[in-house]
């Protein structure tokens, strides 16, 4: 019989299942006909969905990105990414209404912002790993929500930032169509400096990190801060993703850093394939998706149904589905190859 | 009366919460490698049950404060064998994620039942009053809650240290293998540190539920300060989880009194006292430095 007790926590394995990264990768056709198909799907995508759901697609798939940066590329399961997701919409929303930039500044300032909430909190999160690492991120996470949440001369407390404006020079964008078309320009940045940070020489070191911390610290690489370089660019990048979330919602809420938001940002990646940052994509627009489809039909316990969702793909479907499809495209082609 | 004392006094009382569940979710890391998210959610759910035993029922607080630590104690075990248990070899973070959509699960369907409203409990007649103790005058159902978990961690720390139950159960947390060389059958303690676990958590919600206001998000914000408190304290030591979970109770109590013109102090406290233990001891007051991975 196996039990528990035979994985102490020191043998604590990388969270990814072995083989599912960016070193081994489909052929040079597969990944351009994959990236002309997302292109196509993306600027699509408000014409076959409610606007306003494929906006918070594009935002979601920014959050979900910059935790799978750091779950599937660098073995750290950041539990407290609500932090900078929500600072970011905290800070974008009152540049936007105190300074009456131009929206794309505004979310600049707020992703700088949360990238600089990132450094101490990096700093002394990197000092644990695996478990300890989730909880301390999760700890620091709450920490910045009770901050918000007692600051209420700036951030409203329970009212939230109303009328966070959508200002570009002139431009009229109150339509989320058309909302849709200006931010597409900024989320395909991120997710292109994303996809540049995991395969450059920059994020091999980190998947080496992810493997094999011992053997990175033998060869000389400075782990600690390789980890919170990263840890500083995923913030970067969830705030992002926030600072867009609060100028399309015009409204930023506590929600945007509650624990749940942070838990909700690991599910999308869970569901869409850790390690594989497309992912993340995938599992943003199902899940933006499915709980648009459920509130809108009146469904309330929405919980009951992500939860759901979280225990039956940590139970049956750990690679999530684009790990998935690609673990049986690789399987496809090595029969074929015999 | 002194305020100094009466501080303390809720700062212990708050504190004995903390240890109550700190002390449950490191019996529960240490045998089987959980960090149990869903352990706030059991504390709900204690309390919860407690509050529908009584209205429902007429079921009285001395009855639920057994039942309910059994019954959660069962369901506890039960999830172990259902799910847990297929995880076990995996990464400790695999359990961690499916607690969490436990924790998800169980929030809303308490909540699409009896909606997000507090509801009272009544503090059972031979606990209401207060005692007097000379100097100082108390709450008596404080009284009684400082009293019963100081009683109840002393006990827990005895059957650890001193029988054979808790010989085997130190021992298959630091070496497991080593134990299982012995030809002890480490395997049949898990599900039942598990359930023990989880029973504690269901107890510390019974207690709450005649002082804190009983809604299903109660455990929800609870269980993140526990986990700062044990990380803290360090994880793998349940004297450091107890103790970190008393004191941070108190340092939350002397920051609400001292510097209660910063009403933030009081619930941001436990983590800047967390960021401090990281920079100094990154391992936790009590922890061992996990071997290097």
């Amino acid at each position: 019989m196996t039990s528990a007790v035979d994985t102490p926590a020191d043998a604590a394995r990388p969270v990814p299942p072995s083989g599912l990264v960016a070193v081994a990768r489909a052929p040079g056709w597969v990944r351009y006909a994959l990236l002309a198909a997302g292109l196509l799907v993306a600027f699509w995508l408000p014409n076959g969905l409610y606007p306003a759901v494929a906006v918070d697609i594009l935002c979601w798939a920014l959050f979900a990105v910059s935790v799978d940066l750091l779950l599937g590329f660098t073995g750290l399961m950041s539990f407290g990414h609500a932090a900078f997701w929500g600072t970011s919409a905290y800070v974008t929303g009152l540049v936007a209404i105190h300074a009456g930039l131009p929206f794309p500044a505004a979310v600049l300032a707020g992703a700088l912002a949360a990238a600089l909430l990132a450094v101490p909190i990096g700093y002394l999160a990197v000092k644990r790993t695996g478990i300890y690492f989730a909880m301390v991120t999760l700890a620091f996470a709450q920490l910045v929500y009770y901050v918000a949440n007692e600051w209420r001369s700036v951030t409203r407390g329970e009212n939230g930032l109303q009328g966070v404006p959508r200002e570009f020079f002139g431009l009229d964008l109150t339509d989320d169509y058309y909302f849709y078309y200006a931010i597409l320009p900024i989320v395909l940045l991120g997710l292109a400096a994303a996809w540049r940070i995991v395969h450059s020489p920059f994020g091999r070191v980190l998947v080496g990190i992810r493997d094999n911390p011992a053997r990175a610290r033998a060869l000389g690489y400075p782990v600690h801060r390789y980890k919170l370089t990263a840890f500083v660019l995923s913030g970067f990048i969830a705030g992002l993703g926030g600072g867009l979330f609060a100028v399309s919602h015009r409204f930023v809420s506590l929600d945007v850093l509650h624990w749940t938001t942070s838990g909700k940002a690991v599910i999308v990646v869970v569901l869409g394939g850790i390690g594989t940052l497309w992912g993340g994509v995938l599992g943003a627009a199902i899940v933006v998706r499915l709980e648009d489809w459920l509130s809108f039909s009146g469904f309330e316990a929405i919980g009951l149904v992500t939860g759901g969702i979280f225990v039956l793909v940590v139970l049956l479907f750990r690679r999530g589905i684009w790990g998935t499809v690609a673990a049986l495209a690789r399987r496809w082609r090595a029969a074929r190859r015999g | 009366m002194s305020g100094f004392a009466q501080n303390t006094f809720n700062g212990l009382v708050s504190g004995a919460f903390y240890a109550l569940l700190a002390l449950g979710l490191a019996v529960i890391f240490g045998m089987l490698r959980v960090v149990n998210f869903a352990h706030g959610a059991f504390y709900m759910l204690g309390a919860f049950g407690a509050y529908v035993l009584l209205t429902e029922a007429g079921v009285p607080f001395w009855a639920a404060l057994v039942i309910m630590p059994v019954a959660l104690a069962v369901l506890g075990m039960a999830l172990e064998r259902a799910v847990i248990h297929r995880l076990t070899r995996l990464d400790p973070l695999y359990n961690f994620l499916l607690t969490f959509g436990v924790t998800l699960i169980l929030q809303d369907l308490v909540k699409s039942r009896y909606g997000i409203q507090s509801s009272p409990y009544a503090t059972p007649s031979a606990l209401s009053g207060s005692v007097d103790f000379g100097l100082f005058e108390f709450p008596t159902y404080r009284v009684f809650i400082l009293g019963f978990t100081l009683l109840l961690c002393v006990a827990v720390w005895w059957v650890l240290g001193r029988t054979r139950i808790g010989m085997v159960v130190r021992a298959a947390t630091e070496r497991p293998e080593l134990t299982r060389a012995f030809g002890i059958d480490v395997g049949r303690w898990v599900t039942p540190v598990f359930g023990f676990g989880i029973g504690l958590a269901g107890l510390a919600g019974v207690l709450a539920a005649p002082m804190r206001a009983v809604n299903p998000l109660m455990g929800a914000d609870l269980i993140i300060v526990v986990f700062a408190v044990v990380v803290i304290g360090g994880l793998g030591s349940i004297f450091g989880s107890v103790a970190a979970g008393f004191g941070i109770g108190l340092v939350q109590a002397w920051g609400e009194a001292y510097l209660s013109e910063f009403p933030i102090v009081s619930q941001t406290v436990v983590f800047v006292v967390m960021a401090v233990v990281l920079l100094w001891r990154p391992a936790g007051l009590f922890g061992r430095e996990e071997a290097p991975a």
